[in-house]
């Protein structure tokens, strides 16, 4: 049995397209992912997001755990702060990726992959039990609390006041939810519950994510009512996909799972080397040091050609051509209009400019690496 | 509401076929083209081969998925549609006109009688 979230009911009536998504019934498209797509690029996008988790990790030594436990430095983070981070085994393989906030100076939030729930809960609860913290951090499974949203795109800044009303007295205070800074969270009211919202998002666009652990139908009926005007569309995980392709974000399942690792994927940016030991630590930095034996690269078809698709193979082109990987992520590109991807290749192929092959149905057509992300925004003037 | 035309044949794996003579053109319905939604590809098959009736003979591409689609009927492709090649957003816009996919030599007229009437097409697809 699928799992729906509280908005089941709001996809239906807005005449959503239901697909299974990491065990939940998601809504894949309303109208069409292209224009769902186009209008996160240029004006708003409002996505259901409750089947990702919420973990808490609060309690005395709660830094220190998670600091030992994922790869990026939580020490960086002042309260009402969130980074994107890793977790990883002791072979450096990612058990997820997440974003992390810190609520107050022992308390944490964690936004995880709907499908890593029980994985990220299990592993994070044993590395307690087993060690030296035990009393001390308490790991708490919110996910089933919370409903959540996801409102993308340049023009939301306009009206999210509408929706959002009011000021955040922490942990990070602003007099209005459009002056929260990006990956900064605060507490706001609505209908006189606490939600939080968070400048963040997976779109490459300005905008802001919503958690709340009740309400979240009325803040997505509020939010559609103040942002049509501004051509807010709702938005399927189809063009979630297109969009987060684009800017070359990682998808756990595709350029992530457990026999990856942050420094293979091109993430060493969010791998604090340098912060103490945490697990998975001397794998990563060897392969910082010694390199690695495959990296994750995005690529761009140069001719007209069917769309790339996850498990297409990836070939060296010339006279010894041979095949050196496979596609994880591709789609055609609603803003370029080209097919576009991700794969895994070795790293003498990974430069970008090098020509490459995707295999389609049989035949090979030409693609070229290319610098992450493959979309960048046009620039203005 | 979906469009069924009253003068073609259609399979149930939603492509439709308009015969004239010996010559059938063949394409997917509107309903199909709703279903994909944005094309963005599509791959014909070659002039002069011969296919059979469900066999897998070209492709069509969504954002989000590729599909294969499946011939009505036998015989010898004849001609294919360049213009949906070039434009495939005419299956969305034309699915029964400028969105074509190619014409057929039918080799067995009697398989017509396999394919659903717009009438049964329409209770498949639920209208």
């Amino acid at each position: 049995m699928l799992k729906r979230t509280p908005l089941f009911e709001a996809h239906q009536k807005l005449g959503g397209k239901l697909i299974e998504f990491g065990g939940w019934e998601m809504p894949v498209q309303y109208t069409s992912i292209m224009d769902e797509h186009q209008a996160v690029r240029t004006a708003a996008g409002l996505f259901d997001i409750s089947h990702m988790g919420e973990v808490v990790v609060s309690g005395p030594q709660a830094e220190t755990f998670l600091n030992q436990t994922l790869t990026n430095d939580v020490r960086e983070l002042a309260a009402g702060r969130g980074q994107y981070t890793l977790m990883c085994n002791e072979r450096g393989g990612v058990i997820d990726d997440l974003y992390i906030f810190r609520l107050m100076r022992t308390e944490f939030l964690l936004i995880i992959n709907a499908s890593r729930i029980n994985q990220d809960v299990e592993w994070m609860t044993q590395r307690v039990a087993s060690g030296p913290y035990a009393s001390d951090v308490k790991v708490t499974n919110a996910s089933d609390r919370f409903g959540a949203v996801a409102v993308q795109g340049p023009r939301v800044k306009e009206f999210i006041n509408g929706c959002i009303v009011g000021y955040s007295a922490g942990p990070t205070e602003v007099d209005q939810a459009s002056d929260l800074q990006k990956n900064e969270l605060g507490l706001f009211n609505f209908n006189r519950m606490v939600i939080y919202v968070a400048r963040t998002g997976y779109t490459g666009e300005d905008g802001f994510e919503v958690f709340a652990p009740l309400q979240i139908v009325a803040i997505w009926n509020k939010l559609l009512e103040v942002g049509r005007p501004f051509g807010l569309n709702p938005c399927g995980l189809g063009a979630r996909d297109t969009l987060r392709t684009e800017m070359c974000y990682p998808l756990y399942g595709q350029e992530l799972d457990e026999h990856a690792t942050p420094i293979e994927a091109g993430l060493g940016f969010f791998v604090a080397l340098d912060k103490g030991d945490f697990v998975g630590r001397t794998v990563l930095a060897e392969q910082k040091e010694k390199g690695v034996s495959k990296k994750c690269v995005a690529f761009k078809m140069t001719d007209k050609s069917a769309p790339p698709r996850p498990h297409y193979g990836i070939w060296s082109t010339g006279a010894d051509a041979k095949h050196i990987g496979g596609v994880v992520s591709g789609t055609q590109s609603p803003s370029l209009g080209i097919g576009i991807g991700m794969g895994y290749v070795p790293p003498q192929f990974a430069k970008p400019g090098t020509a490459i092959d995707i295999e389609i149905r049989g035949k090979r057509a030409p693609a070229v690496v290319v610098q992450k992300p493959i979309y960048r925004k046009p620039t203005r003037g | 509401m979906t469009n069924i035309p009253s003068d073609l044949k259609y399979a149930k794996s939603h492509e439709w076929v308009r015969v004239n003579g010996h010559t059938g053109v063949v394409g997917i319905t509107d309903h199909a083209q709703h279903e994909l939604t944005d094309v963005v590809f599509v791959e014909l098959p070659a002039v002069g081969r011969q296919v059979k009736a469900g066999e897998a003979c070209a492709v069509v591409e969504s954002v989000k998925t590729a599909s294969d689609i499946y011939s009505p009927v036998s015989g010898q492709i004849v001609e294919v549609n360049k213009a949906a090649v070039d434009n495939p957003a005419l299956v969305n816009t034309e699915p029964y006109g400028g969105g074509w996919f190619y014409k057929i030599q039918l080799s067995n007229l009697a398989e017509l009688n396999n394919l659903l009437s717009p009438e049964s097409y329409k209770a498949q697809i639920g209208q």
